[in-house]
């Protein structure tokens, strides 16, 4: 094992108007290590990686890079001293080729040596084990190839650190091991890697040291191999911890003779989603399980309309209703929080005020505005209730940190007091913290009468919180499992084999 | 006061382009602000202003509605109006007395012309999806020849009394009368805002179609609506412009008006690919431009040059409003803020009473 410091931070401090972003925080990197930063949203772990790569200038403080110290303004200085960033999503342009995404703005001469680059492509790709051709356009690569791509050409020149910001958030699991490969490959060249992500279990498989960040403090840095995964999320949360264990899901009393809040009788959309029957009682939490792709959002877009319905009929409390379009299900008192935040969800200009009035002003009416003084109450209400982190009501929602912004969602919806509400994915791409807060208020609802669908990728998240899971696979529903005794194993199963062993 | 700056940012750029152009305008004159009375109404540079940039005020109105809304911008404005206000005139000219009544159905009827122009340009682009300005390109290029064909081939002539005070001033009202009408309009564009969520619709659509969809709100209805507001805005401004000129001339009335139109908007600290948007800031934009036309009238360049001389003046002030010049304009604001906070740390050190900046910036 190299021991060899390659990055040093000491005493890094940062104030943006209002807040103190970075307090006295100290980083160290190795040379051919995988270090995790780890904290919730907030915690101050991208403001770090901002002050390395110069996007930020650090108030105080002193980083040195091998032995040197340094003082970056901006990221191109960064970049020629070998560091290398990639971010969540992906920048790169899907319709060049691979090759020319990775040379693009390197080459030093007007005229470009198709041949030479793209020799030199190959070669990096093969050296990386990357799976993709050169002269491949590439929009027709996987998500992962293309987060690869986008990680050889940082790496590419000279490359000592490696900053890798929540790499993984659209991966699934086997693409997840493909980039796995990857980081362990440059590890052993010596690269640094700085390793940013929401996902405790990958943060194990392979990371070797952990440094944990809370409200712009230093908290440790640990070997991760001697530090259990407890002790990490109780570093990152501070006292919350036992919230955690304390989630106990709601069971609905059920008989033949009640009548479902919502019933929708094979329900089909131009999404592609085969006509399925689905209905849920009052009180109940449900939850869709299945892999990406198996049909679990399309399924419950049919139910909101927001796709095309192509057929079938729906009941709300055994009244015959029409849903076909999204203005009609909130109309029926149903809501939908849609898996994809950024396109679907907020609106990113507009103030959190605004992001949280929305959908009831306008089930009051076109010519029926809330007063400024009745919008802002409303808004406050529901900053405090969830406890929404931001400056002002007036603030635009696009400078919130995620888990805030799913907050705002969720309090819009709540704020029409929907009987049914749909939660596609709230926990996805954000902060542990949040994510207790989000299930512990799915119970809380639930509690007061409210019927929910509750859709994770993390399957222990509906285990903790829905008493019934509907699996699907190819967009069919293929079982559907009860009990409290459920396991993860028993579900993971059920998505393997496609129902057959019920 | 932080806030207040914060709250009116946007309306930075139009004000200050303002007022250097005053500036210069005082350099060249100081009587500049001189108003006279003439015949019982206010005339001087700036009364000439708010005369002549009624119009343009009134379509920056609806083009900053059509841009937060559809993300792209209506290029037939100047048609439209043509259009409109031809029939204005053909309705005018068949009376065969010509009453305040006469004029307000002629009026009515060109806004009723000016909706279905609107109808037009707003299907296609909300349920077709052109884009606005392909949309508007078909009524830009056949729109004046529609009007001239309205008009039977001639460009009949206004001789009314009426219509001459509207275009002019109505004897005993010290204000000429397109600026009341202007801003009677912009009262009503004021109230319709204070009486219906359009900001908020119009905002959301522009920002996020798809999540506006999700929350109740049809994006296409929304579009639509907005090219109907600017429908009956090219009435409005096609009704003042006809009185104003007392005859209609369908190759020239507001020609080229739609470019005007634009860069208000983009002076008002819109931004032209949709979202969020301000009014305000549109309205001054337009009265600057009128301001800026009549400055290098006052400075006497030759007006074949004048063209030249604004185009020189709009680059300049894009390149001051640009987001890389803002950048650079904001990150040495924080390097001076940083060095005076240290200073004021030092000072605070050594316990002089001095307050420091930077937390009195937190408060």
């Amino acid at each position: 094992m190299l021991s060899e410091t390659i990055l040093e931070m000491k005493d890094i401090s940062k104030s943006f108007p209002g807040v103190k972003a970075l307090d006295n925080v100290g980083f160290k990197l190795r040379k051919g290590e995988i270090h995790a930063l780890m904290g919730e949203n907030g915690a101050g772990k991208s403001t770090l990686i901002k002050v390395i790569t110069g996007v930020y200038e650090k108030d105080s403080g002193f980083i040195t890079l091998q032995g040197e110290p340094i003082h970056f303004k901006t990221p191109k200085e960064a970049q020629n001293k070998g560091i290398g960033t990639v971010y969540q999503e992906i920048m790169l342009c899907p319709n060049l080729t691979v090759a020319e995404n990775m040379f693009i703005g390197r080459s030093h001469t007007p005229i470009v040596n198709w041949k030479q680059m793209n020799e030199k492509a190959a070669q990096l790709l093969k050296s990386l084990g990357i799976p993709a051709s050169p002269i491949q356009e590439l929009a027709s690569c996987s998500l992962a190839v293309q987060q690869m791509i986008a990680i050889a050409r940082a790496v590419d020149m000279d490359c000592k650190i490696l900053i890798l910001d929540e790499p993984t958030s659209s991966l699934d699991e086997d693409e997840v091991h493909k980039l796995f490969d990857l980081m362990r490959e440059l590890k052993t060249r010596g690269v640094g890697i700085i390793f940013i992500t929401h996902f405790l279990k990958q943060v194990y498989e392979i990371s070797d040291r952990i440094t944990v960040l809370r409200n712009g403090k230093f908290v440790g840095e640990y070997e991760t191999s001697s530090f259990p995964q407890i002790e990490l999320i109780s570093k990152m949360l501070g006292n919350e911890l036992e919230d955690i264990t304390k989630i106990k899901k709601y069971e609905p009393i059920v008989s033949d003779t009640t009548i479902p809040v919502y019933e929708g009788i094979g329900l089909s959309s131009a999404a592609g989603v085969k006509p399925f029957d689905f209905s849920i009682q009052k009180g109940e939490v449900n939850g869709f399980a299945g892999l990406l792709g198996s049909g679990r959002s399309e399924s419950v877009r049919a139910i909101f309309a927001a796709d095309k319905v192509t057929g079938g009929g729906v009941r709300m409390k055994g009244k015959r209703v029409k849903i076909k379009t999204p203005l009609q299900a909130i109309r029926q008192g149903i809501g939908y929080l849609p898996e994809d935040r950024k396109d679907d969800g907020i609106i990113y200009d507009l103030s959190v005020r605004d992001n949280i009035i929305l959908t009831l002003q306008v089930l009051k009416g076109f010519f029926k505005p809330f007063s400024l003084k009745q919008a802002e109450a409303f808004a406050k209400e529901y900053i405090e209730k969830l406890n929404i982190k931001t400056p002002t009501s007036n603030t635009p929602i696009k400078s919130l940190s995620g888990g805030n912004q799913q907050k705002v969602i969720l309090a819009r919806w709540l704020l029409t007091n929907p009987e049914y509400l749909i939660l596609d994915e709230p926990t996805r791409g954000i902060d542990v913290g949040t994510k207790v807060e989000i299930q512990k208020l799915v119970i809380k609802l639930a509690n007061n009468g409210m019927s929910l669908t509750f859709i994770s990728s993390e399957i222990d998240e509906m285990l903790r919180t829905c008493s019934r899971l509907i699996v699907m696979k190819d967009r069919e529903i293929v079982a559907e499992l009860r009990g409290t005794e459920l396991t993860e194993h028993d579900v993971m199963n059920v998505i393997a084999q496609g129902g057959k062993t019920i | 006061m932080s806030k207040l700056i914060k709250n009116f940012s946007h309306l930075f750029l139009p004000i200050s382009v303002m007022t250097l152009l005053i500036i210069i305008n005082l350099i060249k004159g100081a009587d500049y602000f001189r108003i006279t009375m003439v015949n019982g109404a206010f005339y001087g540079n700036i009364p000439n202003i708010f005369f002549g940039a009624s119009e343009l005020v009134i379509l920056s109105i609806g083009m900053t509605l059509v841009t937060a809304a559809s993300r792209g911008q209506d290029i037939s404005i100047g048609e439209s109006a043509t259009i409109t206000s031809a029939i204005f005139v053909l309705f005018v000219l068949q009376a065969n007395e010509v009453t305040v009544l006469t004029i307000v159905a002629a009026f009515l009827l060109s806004c009723v012309a000016g909706l279905a122009l609107g109808a037009f340009n707003g299907t296609l682009v909300s349920v077709f999806k052109v884009q606005p300005m392909v949309a508007s390109l078909i009524l830009f290029t056949g729109g004046r020849s529609i009007a001239f064909m309205i008009d039977g081939k001639l460009s009949p002539i206004l001789a009314n009394d009426i219509s001459n005070k509207i275009g002019t001033v109505i004897p005993g009202v010290p204000i000429q009368t397109p600026i009341i009408l202007t801003v009677v309009f912009i009262v009503f564009v004021a109230v319709l805002f204070r009486t219906t969520n359009l900001r908020l619709y119009v905002e959301t659509v522009g920002i996020n179609p798809n999540a506006a969809r999700l929350n109740g709100i049809n994006p296409k209805k929304i579009i639509f609506l907005t090219f109907l507001i600017m429908g009956v805005c090219t009435a409005v401004a096609g009704f003042i412009a006809v009185n104003k000129a007392g005859r209609h001339d369908s190759v020239n009335l507001l020609k080229l008006i739609m470019m005007d139109a634009i860069l208000a908007v983009a002076i008002g600290g819109n931004s032209l690919s949709g979202g969020k948007f301000s009014i305000t800031g549109s309205i001054i934009g337009a009265y600057t431009i009128e301001m800026l036309n009549r400055t290098l009238l006052r400075l006497e360049i030759d007006p074949a040059m004048i063209k030249v001389f604004k185009a020189i003046f709009i680059i300049i002030l894009m390149v001051v409003a640009s987001p890389v010049v803002r950048l650079f304009l904001r990150k040495s604001l924080d390097r001076v803020r940083a060095w005076r906070s240290t200073a004021s740390q030092s000072v605070g050190n050594s316990k002089t009473p001095n307050t420091n900046i930077t937390d009195m910036k937190e408060e």
